[in-house]
């Protein structure tokens, strides 16, 4: 475990930087990697000027904190439950958020309102399973899941029951946001300082997560003080979800996938999996948002659908090739 | 190295009144086997001694602190537990399942050295899977999987080891390899304490014996006064033949 962790990241981080600037730089008016890197630097023209540093590059970063987001809270999630199924949504987290989005988009509100709304939401969510789970008996990962799993699926019902009755001038909004949309994201920088503080936290918590994965009796045995442990790890990745979710809607899959084809490559050490999750996860959401803006432009496609039409094949690819 | 006391200890098995409270220490240099049939509580015994669960009464003392004062690092510097049974979620290789056994010792900030995977590699070399190092660990028999596990405690290095039926799914030889190892970290000033099945190996390896009886009732003691065929058949329910091989009795299943 002592192989060095500052490859990979070096090439992820490398990675993450390319595509961000070509995101930036394709579009309806395409600017060059070499006047984005211009403009960063302070110079170009107005024009570049202000497409890329207020219409693109805070879309960019959006993504970027987005996909970087849930999939660390996909990682840590993985992690607690030791279940290679868990996502940042199966325990009803976006189904909260998507319900209070709704809510306020049904009464026609629009903005900051909606991404609070959505944020009340997911904690709502948050608390309401892990109070149900933990009930009067234990709080075994299985029991967490299954409540979860639930109270997703009734979520879903509520979701359901509210597209069946809002106006349909509504409707196409709320069917976005659903799908998952960066463009509703307003500033990224709340989010992107999240990202690196759970970065810089895990430093200190990696080899104790480690230890967590091979369960929670083992880890106990090996000095972890499991319950405090696990507390810390539920409400991070809530907090990051919440936080994502708010951003941008609902992405599926990237929590889900991204640790898992890290996984493959690199093996299971929290202190490289988890800073590699936040760039991979945030190339993949920056390399989909661009593509979700061009395929058909100038209409959009809902970011989801691409991060899932890029995933599966890459995920199963990986899956057949691994031992 | 502080010795592990129990001090009126009631295990807790639903269902079944007290019976005899444990009250033993396990000194530096003794080797402690635990007999009993199935579900007379040597699994829980072995928890409770570690401070994984809550006896129904009494208290587990690491030296002059209970086990409850103390933090979970502090209780795993001194003992270390090999599980019965074990779940590996994400796969990981043989010679980070060892690493782990590092964890005790290391600052949250510390990365694991050169010499940490020295400690573990020589681990694994005591229990015959070096040769497995980069193998995954869900990808081995039984009994090297065991041995793995032996090893991580190997690691660990602490001063009392438990151990529950650690011979189990190994083959004689490295049965025999592994309390051959067990015997020596005793030597060695540490203790030990095992859940064993085998009243064979135990007769022949353990210096003291703990039987614990499926009503709660118990005895132990010095091996030599614990292995009475009468108590042994009680604690079994099964009629034993004694014979004497070697210096140590030989205990077998009478066959109808």
């Amino acid at each position: 475990m002592s192989r060095p962790l500052i490859m990979p990241l070096a090439i992820l981080a490398l990675a993450s930087l390319i595509a961000m600037v070509l995101s930036v730089g394709i579009g309806s008016v395409s600017v060059s990697p070499g006047d984005v890197v211009a403009v960063l630097m302070g110079d170009g023209s107005n024009l570049q000027q202000t497409l890329v540093l207020e219409l693109r590059l805070p879309r960019t970063l959006a993504a970027f904190a987005t996909g970087g987001l849930l999939a660390v809270a996909g990682a840590l999630m993985q992690v607690l439950l030791r279940n290679p199924l868990a996502d940042p949504y199966v325990l009803g987290l976006s189904g909260g958020a998507a319900v209070g989005a709704l809510l306020a988009m049904m009464a026609g509100l629009g903005g900051f309102i909606v991404s609070g709304s959505a944020f009340a939401g997911a904690l709502l969510a948050t608390l309401m399973v892990f109070g149900l789970a933990h009930g009067t008996g234990s709080w075994t990962p299985s029991r967490l899941l299954l409540t979860g799993v639930v109270v997703a699926a009734g979520w879903g019902a509520v979701i359901t029951l509210m597209l069946a009755i809002s106006p349909a001038q509504r409707l196409p909004g709320m069917l976005y946001w659903l799908m998952g949309d960066v463009s509703y994201a307003r500033s990224p920088w709340p989010a992107l300082g999240l990202l690196l503080l759970v970065c810089l936290l895990v430093v200190p918590l990696g080899r104790s997560l480690n230890v967590l994965a091979r369960g929670p009796m083992q880890a106990a045995a090996l000095g972890v003080s499991v319950r405090p442990l696990e507390w810390t790890i539920y409400i991070l990745a809530s907090l990051l979800t919440a936080t994502a979710v708010t951003m941008a809607g609902s992405i599926g899959f990237v929590g889900l996938v991204v640790p898992h084809m890290l996984r493959l490559v690199l093996g299971n050490d929290q202190r490289l999996i988890l800073p590699a999750c936040a760039l991979a996860g945030g190339t993949l959401l920056v390399l989909a948002d661009t593509l979700a803006r061009v395929v058909i432009a100038p209409e959009q496609l809902p970011v989801g659908v691409i991060t899932a039409l890029l995933g599966v094949p890459t995920f199963l690819y990986l899956l057949y090739r691994s031992r | 190295m502080n010795p592990l006391r129990a001090k009126q200890l009631v295990i807790d098995i639903p269902d079944r009144a007290d019976g005899q409270p444990l009250d033993f220490t396990v000194e530096p240099g003794q080797v402690w086997g635990v007999l009993g049939p199935n579900g007379a509580g040597k699994t829980t015994l072995l928890h409770i001694l570690a401070g994984l669960r809550a006896p129904r009464k009494g208290t587990v003392q690491l030296g002059e602190h209970s086990l409850s004062e103390l933090k979970r690092r502090q209780i795993s510097q001194q003992l270390g537990l090999v599980f019965q049974d074990r779940q590996d979620g994400f796969p990981a290789t043989v010679l980070e399942t060892a690493l782990i056994g590092r964890h005790p010792w290391l600052s949250p900030w510390q990365m694991e050295t050169g010499e940490d995977e020295r400690i573990a590699r020589h681990a694994l070399e005591k229990l015959d899977v070096a040769h497995l190092s980069d193998r995954l660990v869900n990808t081995l028999s039984g009994g090297e999987r065991q041995r793995v596990a032996i090893a991580t405690v190997l690691t660990q290095a602490p001063d009392t080891w438990l151990l529950d039926e650690p011979t189990n799914h190994l083959d004689l030889h490295h049965q025999v390899a592994v309390l051959q190892l067990l015997t020596e970290q005793a030597r060695s000033g540490r203790s030990v304490f095992m859940c064993l099945h085998d009243l064979n190996l135990a007769a022949r390896w353990c210096d003291h014996l703990l039987l614990l009886f499926p009503n709660g009732d118990a005895c132990w003691g010095p091996a030599e006064r614990m292995l009475v065929p009468a108590a042994l058949e009680r604690l079994y329910n099964q009629e034993l033949l004694t014979v004497e091989v070697d210096g140590a009795p030989l205990f077998v299943p009478v066959k109808r």
